[in-house]
């Protein structure tokens, strides 16, 4: 039988013959990442299975990121609950606070490889996909019971076909792309499925620019977003684990739900309009609209890509003076690197505020919380209502190109009038 | 026990995300009945104290889309709700929902089937829910056995903690 990637690497991870979509599965985990949820809900959850174990300490990645340094007592403590079971069940891979933001670290640290299936206490675990693996987010039970056995079930996915011919025009940015599909998708048109992206366009994106589109898939409801393999995965992998690795290309005739088509050259900066990711208009229909605060940061747009990219748009301008602008890296390998470069000299020379790597103002959490009625404009992933502080706070989506633009002018602008 | 809900419904809007029913900034209170006064405290301020009688949730589409915080579960589970209806629910959270034991009934309902307020009997193992208000019955798929399973079982981790210690 033909199968997909999605098909193909959950059967290889259960003891079936064969899968088909809508299928129910068990499957055995190859990696879990855990975050402060360990300390938020896993750990009072896996205390109820009166069990002294988990099931592989080696197959667990933990990682303290969202609240990182903690701003507040309650999450002081929480980090406190998270040290204290990562000690007690012997995690072997216990990364700690100071490096960076969970989907960036793990890939870096060579954690996610073609063919294997991870899962994650938070819902952008997807955004191993661009290694040609399956990953996906799971609530605090879901960790527990993989703690505990090793597996989990699963529903097999129905595919969608992705194809992307051609390259990205100046002053767009993969961003751009995610947010026009899932402006075409809706954000419930691809829930429960899997986004297997192809095609020559492919080979134009860097592992930075995939690794932004598959963890936004989830914003369109979809389970897993998957790439197919090339020389850049293979370069990038090299440079990161000496762990042999297969790579996984669906079969001739695998069966889609639904195909797209995307020439990249098409895309045109877009935004996501408040408060959802799927509420997409072109950059010029919000020209203008006057904004408090610009990020450009999160597990979507950190990375040395986006900082080049600001970089380029920021060199020898300021910021304007009604607005702040906060830079914050996806981990601290990325913060090294842009400091080499000398990018943070030109992000603090235009008047940003550069922080330490942390997810911070994507979660309300801290380091740029938004107040009543602010407007902010925003690399990262979710702009739902409180979603960055203050309900009555309005949240614009976009790429970093476009955030970086628009702090210069203090209002939303087009980016590529400044390349 | 599970095949006999009862309960008022308590009638919600479309793309309900886990930040409007856990805000970001209440996740890191660390007990849990604090936290679950927080619940959906932007859109409706009144929902903790409204929920005490309507304990059936009737949600629109792609209910509980976002984050994959299970607290967004939780907290309806510390506050009593007894099941969720909606047209589609989010992957992860309908996962979060059968595993603390919550009912998750998919069903393309309308405003003939329910309206604020009503007075409801759900069969779980029938498929059916019993508008005992309108009078009328409206009948949906029913889950999967080994989902019905876990409810019954109160839970995976009861379930799975049965299994461990069989």
């Amino acid at each position: 039988m033909s199968n997909t990637i999605a098909e193909k690497i959950l059967l290889d991870h259960s003891n079936l013959k064969d899968v088909i979509p809508g299928q129910f599965i068990e499957c055995e985990i190859d990696l879990i990442m855990v975050h402060e949820q360990l300390g938020g809900r896993i750990h009072k959850e896996y205390e109820k299975l009166e069990i002294d174990y988990v099931w592989d300490p080696n197959k667990i990645f933990f990682i303290l990121d969202h609240w990182v340094p903690a701003p507040t007592i309650s999450a002081a403590e929480m980090h406190q609950d998270c040290r204290t079971f990562a000690k007690k069940y012997k995690f072997i891979h216990n990364i700690g606070m100071n490096k960076g933001i969970c989907h960036q670290v793990l890939p870096e640290m060579g954690f996610s490889r073609p063919g294997m299936l991870i899962v994650g206490s938070d819902s952008h675990t997807t955004t191993y996909g661009a290694f040609n693996c399956l990953s996906t987010g799971i609530g605090a039970t879901d960790v527990s019971v993989v703690f505990a056995t090793g597996n989990l079930w699963f529903k097999v996915p129905e595919s969608f076909k992705i194809i992307l011919e051609g390259l990205l025009n100046k002053g767009t940015m993969s961003k751009d792309f995610i947010l026009q599909l899932i402006g075409d998708l809706t954000t419930k048109g691809a829930i429960y499925k899997s986004l297997e992206f192809h095609g020559d366009g492919i080979k134009g994106l860097s592992i930075d620019g995939r690794m932004t589109i598959t963890n936004m898939v989830v914003e369109a409801g979809a389970k897993f977003g998957v790439f197919l393999p090339d020389d850049r995965l293979t370069k990038w992998l090299k440079e990161r684990t000496s762990t042999p690795y297969k790579y996984v290309y669906p079969d001739e005739g695998a069966v889609y739900e639904k195909e797209f088509n995307y020439h990249l050259s098409e895309i045109t900066p877009v935004v996501a309009k408040p408060s959802s990711p799927g509420n997409i208009a072109q950059v010029e229909e919000v020209e203008g609209v006057e904004i408090d605060q610009a990020f450009i940061g999160s597990c979507t747009n950190g990375r040395m890509e986006d900082f080049r990219m600001a970089a380029k748009i920021l060199k020898g301008n300021k910021i304007n003076s009604k607005t702040r602008l906060i830079i914050i890296p996806a981990s601290m390998e990325i913060y090294r690197e842009a400091l080499k470069e000398g990018l943070i000299e030109i992000f603090l020379n235009a008047g940003a505020i550069v922080g330490n790597s942390t997810c911070g103002p994507c979660v309300g959490g801290h380091m740029g919380v938004l107040g009543p009625d602010e407007i902010c404009i925003s690399s990262s992933n979710r702009n739902f209502v409180g979603r960055m502080g203050a309900p009555s706070a309005q949240i614009y989506l976009a790429s970093p190109a476009t955030v970086a633009a628009s702090s210069i002018n203090g209002k939303i602008t087009d980016p590529r009038g400044l390349l | 026990m599970i095949n006999k809900i009862e309960g008022y419904t308590y009638i919600l809007v479309n793309d309900i995300n886990t930040d409007d029913i856990v805000p970001s900034n209440a996740l890191t209170l660390r007990d849990t009945s604090e936290m679950a006064k927080h619940t959906l405290r932007y859109l409706h301020p009144n929902f903790v104290e409204m929920v005490k009688k309507h304990n059936i949730i009737i949600a629109g589409e792609n209910f509980g889309t976002g984050s994959s915080r299970e607290e967004a579960v939780n907290v309806f589970k510390i506050l009593g709700v007894k099941a969720i209806i909606a047209k589609t629910f989010a992957r992860i959270y309908f996962r979060n929902l059968i595993n603390l034991g919550i009912p998750g009934i998919q069903l393309n309902w309308n405003e003939t089937d329910f309206s604020h307020g009503d007075h409801l009997e759900i069969a779980l193992n029938k498929g059916i829910i019993f508008n005992k208000t309108k009078n009328k019955e409206v009948s949906f798929k029913k889950l999967p056995d080994f989902l019905t399973k876990i409810l019954e079982d109160e839970g995976i981790l009861n379930q799975l903690k049965k299994k461990l210690f069989k």
